[in-house]
């Protein structure tokens, strides 16, 4: 499946599984953060809400 | 009809909310077709030999780390200029994906060169450029953090936004700027003589396009975030005042 990377096989791999881990830190960071803006959010109003 | 009215935080937050989705769907697609077509599909470069699959990292990475500050630096503008909420929290949203496209370019970049140029760093003028970019993006961060008052900071932030934007262009031009140092020209040219192999060059700009859209759905899904927050602690104040 993974084609031929001979010598620079390291490299190549280092490179990729480097970029992917920050992408995914990133999103997973991005998705988390959304996410937990949302429910307070979602809390306050329905708070204030009962509040009048 | 104005693009102004979608400074509106509410119809920003309805646009974005429809076109969000579809965005991320297409980043996905774009990602994995430019990514697989790079990693699996393409030979190895007789020079280079595997490592010229970096590109389809490192190109579209750095890419984006100059043009994200650039982001930045339009909405700093349009915050100075028209006090728009939306397009200040927009380029705070910016922030952390410029960072991690400037680490990504940074790490790919050594890796390469490690095997290339027989070392992971030199004192390069775009290498060093593009390292002093990481350091605003850095300070750019914490200056928003540092600072409790919203307006002052989007204020500051934007002051030191047009700062960086000297040394976002320098990353971009350095090695036409000076003539020395280790790092070769532009990889994209719109001169079929000057630009990479066609054989790198289609799937390169497919994951422009992939990691392009990935940086807009993001920064939609962030300012959302923000506009959140923002609204959250406004009603906390009239809570708290009552």
């Amino acid at each position: 499946m993974t084609p031929d990377l001979g010598k620079y096989a390291d490299a190549v791999l280092s490179a990729y599984g480097i970029s992917v881990l920050l992408l995914a830190g990133l999103i997973w960071l991005s998705l988390t953060q959304s996410a937990r803006a949302r429910k307070k959010l979602a809390e306050e109003e329905k708070r204030h809400r009962k509040n009048g | 009809m104005s693009v102004w009215k979608y400074a509106n935080p509410a119809k920003f937050m309805s646009l974005s909310g429809r076109v969000l989705p579809v965005l991320t769907v297409l980043s996905g697609a774009f990602l994995l077709v430019g990514l697989v077509w790079g990693f699996f599909f393409t030979p190895d470069d007789y020079k280079q030999g595997s490592t010229v699959k970096i590109i389809f990292l490192h190109v579209p990475s750095a890419f984006l780390a100059i043009n994200i500050w650039i982001m930045m630096l339009v909405t700093s503008l349009i915050w100075f200029i028209r006090r728009h909420h939306v397009s200040a929290l927009a380029a705070k949203a910016a922030a952390p994906i410029g960072i991690t496209m400037t680490l990504i370019a940074l790490f790919t970049g050594a890796i390469w060169g490690k095997p290339m140029w027989g070392t992971y760093w030199a004192w390069d003028p775009r290498l060093t450029s593009f390292m002093i970019l990481f350091v605003f993006y850095l300070g750019y961060m914490a200056l928003w953090t540092a600072i409790e008052d919203r307006d002052t900071a989007a204020d500051l932030t934007s002051i030191l936004c047009m700062v960086g934007s000297v040394f976002a262009l320098l990353s971009r031009y350095a090695v036409n700027f000076w003539n020395q140092g280790l790092h070769q020209g532009a990889s994209l040219s719109v001169d079929a003589e000057t630009h990479v192999d066609n054989a790198f060059y289609l799937p390169l700009l497919v994951c422009i396009a992939g990691f392009v859209l990935l940086f807009v759905s993001l920064v939609l899904l962030r300012t959302r975030t923000e506009i959140r927050l923002r609204r959250l602690s406004a009603l906390q104040v009239r809570g708290s005042a009552t």
